[in-house]
């Protein structure tokens, strides 16, 4: 099977500020995939290369074999379609309630009934772990973690074969954290999703991804599984993988197993 | 569409007896995008006999939650009616998102609450009317005390803020306000030119584009620029603020929000719009003295020499001396419908159009009462 995404020696720079420098690497379907790295290391930047917000200056970047660097919006449409997104901050609308968030899409992209519509659209609501009274209510009477449910409910409503998120899990309590780790597992375990992540988190890490990528500057520091990455050598992987953070992470995960 | 892209179902055996099992098969990819049209099928299609119901679900190619869903949907439909419904040969995974679905309880929420009658709706406009009265109020109270109490203490007066304020919403209102103006004197000039030829008094001209110039029009054509220009600004920033919660952290940090956000915009605005007034002035009376020149031979000097008798020292100021008062308005109405954003994108958009709608009702409003003011001290 062909990789999912495919970014080939991509390079982004802002001004003078070089982002991104030779950085390649390749997402397998089915696979929980993390970006991880320090803050202004250019992940988030990258997943906006990847779902088209930002253009790279030269590199290839291929999502479902198809060259996204360039495309216009209509004949970006078709992909569009095919992934979700979850942004770090939410980005629901505010002034639709949060059935009307979910089913907007559904209502923009099928020929579905308003009926049929209104019980996919509660039925993803309840998918992420929202009360169903959370359906009616404005983003701005959601707590943060409901929010980042509700955006994670929009994000699923076409059944998408990719979804990008944006720190799932930052600025949530453990319990909600903790939520949004089994919440990732068993979306892709049951529809058979491609995840791709950028988080800080690490028991997130630990507990959901398959395989991990560390940024810093401006390249790939080291690509593979969470146990491979923490016997890595390279002094910024270390210094953040046996942080004190790191550590206890990573003895949670042990103990787990 | 291809049959293998979009979601069937046949019922394969129609049998008359009660007793048999209806078979159905689905096939094709019961996915968000392939189940419209069987959605719309499903609607009305009659379901034969009377027992139980067999369903072959092995021919589905692809299976997503809509379409798990909607299959849930259909056999939960059976079951009500009093018929064993059974589920065979559904690939696992599949069977897996099935029973994901089913396990959710789902209950799309009621439509919109009832309409509220016309009573109830007069009551409510009006309750609302009153509570943004008094709220409003409470709001220039407030602002006042705060201006005194900078006044008190000059120190605490923000220059910063006041000076980019002056900037934005006077110096770089100059280019409109200047064009505006001198295409108004021209048309006054135009207009009137006609009449005063007709009685031989070209002479006249000067002091109808001077009068109506500076007693009147510049004021409130420059108040209503700056209304639209810099009020709209001032809600919208102050409504974004609230929105992302940067009032709050004002608050936290021990700075007052209307000692930082409102008093510089006011005290710019009032310095500012009667100097932008004086230069609407000059504008409109040079649009009045070009017209005048081309269409009644009034020359620039005549023009000028006579400007001087027609327009007296007292119509000049009043004119400028609205202008404070408008900015008051325009600032104060401007920030108050800022601060009444309420956490919507959306709530930002209408509270900018009513302060915009607001402050240009109120300037007119108040130059209405001036105009009576004036009149009564024979000014």
């Amino acid at each position: 099977m062909n990789a999912v995404i495919d970014i080939r020696d991509l390079y982004t720079r802002f001004g003078n500020n070089v982002v991104h420098d030779n950085v390649s690497l390749t997402v397998q379907p089915g696979e929980i995939f993390a970006l991880v790295g320090g803050s202004g290391s250019g992940k988030s930047t990258l997943l906006r290369a990847i779902i088209m917000l930002l253009r790279p200056v030269s590199g290839s970047i291929r999502v479902f074999d198809r060259e996204v660097i360039g495309l216009s919006d209509e004949q970006a449409l078709p992909l569009r379609r095919r992934w979700g997104v979850m942004f770090e901050r939410g980005a629901l609308f505010s002034s639709l309630t949060v059935t009307e968030n979910v089913s907007m899409v559904l209502r923009e992209h099928t020929k579905l009934s308003a009926r049929l519509i209104d019980e996919v659209a509660a039925l993803k609501i309840a998918l992420t772990g929202l009360p169903a009274d959370a359906g009616s209510k404005y983003p701005s009477e959601l707590s943060g973690g409901m929010r980042k449910r509700a955006a994670l409910a929009r994000a699923i409503a076409l059944d998408p074969e990719l979804l990008f998120l944006d720190e799932p899990t930052a600025g949530l309590d453990p319990l909600s954290a903790s939520g949004i780790d089994e919440l990732v597992r068993s979306l892709r375990d049951a529809l058979g999703l491609t995840i791709m992540m950028v988080t800080h988190d690490l028991d997130l890490l630990w507990r959901s991804a398959d395989r991990v990528a560390v940024l810093g500057e401006g390249h790939i520091l080291g690509v593979g599984t969470m146990t491979e990455l923490s016997n890595s050598d390279h002094p910024i992987i270390r210094e953040y993988f046996y942080g004190p953070r790191g550590r206890a992470a990573r003895e949670q995960a042990w103990k787990r197993k | 569409m291809t049959d293998e892209q979009i979601a069937q179902l046949v019922i394969e055996s129609e049998s008359v007896s009660a007793t048999a099992a209806v078979e159905v098969r689905c096939a094709g990819a019961w996915t968000v995008q392939g189940i419209a049209r069987l959605e719309r099928r499903l609607e009305v299609l009659s379901w034969p006999g009377e027992g139980d119901l067999a369903i072959d679900g092995s021919a589905i190619s692809a299976l997503d939650t809509a379409g798990a869903w909607l299959l849930h949907r259909t056999m939960r439909a059976l079951e009500q009616r009093g018929r064993n419904v059974r589920m065979n040969g559904l690939r696992p995974e599949f069977s897996a998102l099935l029973q994901l679905v089913a396990s959710r309880p789902v209950t799309p929420e009621s439509t919109a609450p009832a309409r509220a009658g016309l009573l109830t709706n007069i009551g409510q406009q009006t309750w609302r009317g009153l509570i943004g009265m008094s709220g409003m109020l409470s709001f220039i109270g407030e602002s006042t005390l705060i201006l005194l109490r900078s006044l008190v203490q000059p120190r605490r007066i923000r220059w910063r803020p006041i000076l980019h304020n002056m900037q934005t919403a006077g110096f770089e209102a100059l280019p409109i306000v200047g064009l505006l103006s001198f295409l108004m004197g021209f048309v006054i000039a135009y207009q009137g030119a006609d009449q005063l030829q007709r009685f031989g008094a070209n002479i006249f001209i000067v002091d109808l584009v001077g009068l109506s110039m500076l007693r009147e029009l510049s004021p409130l054509l420059t108040a209503i620029i700056v209304a639209g220009r810099s009020g709209s600004a001032f809600a919208a920033q102050i409504g974004t603020m609230k929105v992302t919660e940067e009032i709050d952290a004002l608050r936290t940090i021990g700075v007052g929000p209307t000692e930082m956000l409102v008093l510089p915009k006011m005290l710019a605005l009032i310095i500012a719009l009667p100097l932008l007034t004086v230069w609407a002035d000059v504008a409109g009376v040079l649009g009045g003295m070009l017209m005048a020149r081309s269409q009644l031979d009034v020359s620039f000097d005549v023009f000028i020499d006579r400007l001087g008798d027609a327009v007296s020292l007292s119509s000049f100021l009043t004119g400028i001396g609205k202008a404070p008062v408008f900015a008051a308005i325009i600032a104060l109405v401007g920030c108050y419908q800022g601060f009444q954003v309420s956490g919507s994108a959306d709530s930002v958009g209408r509270q900018t159009t009513v302060s915009v709608v607001q402050s240009i009702f109120l300037v007119i409003l108040a130059d209405a009462l001036f105009s009576v003011v004036f009149n009564w001290l024979k000014i």
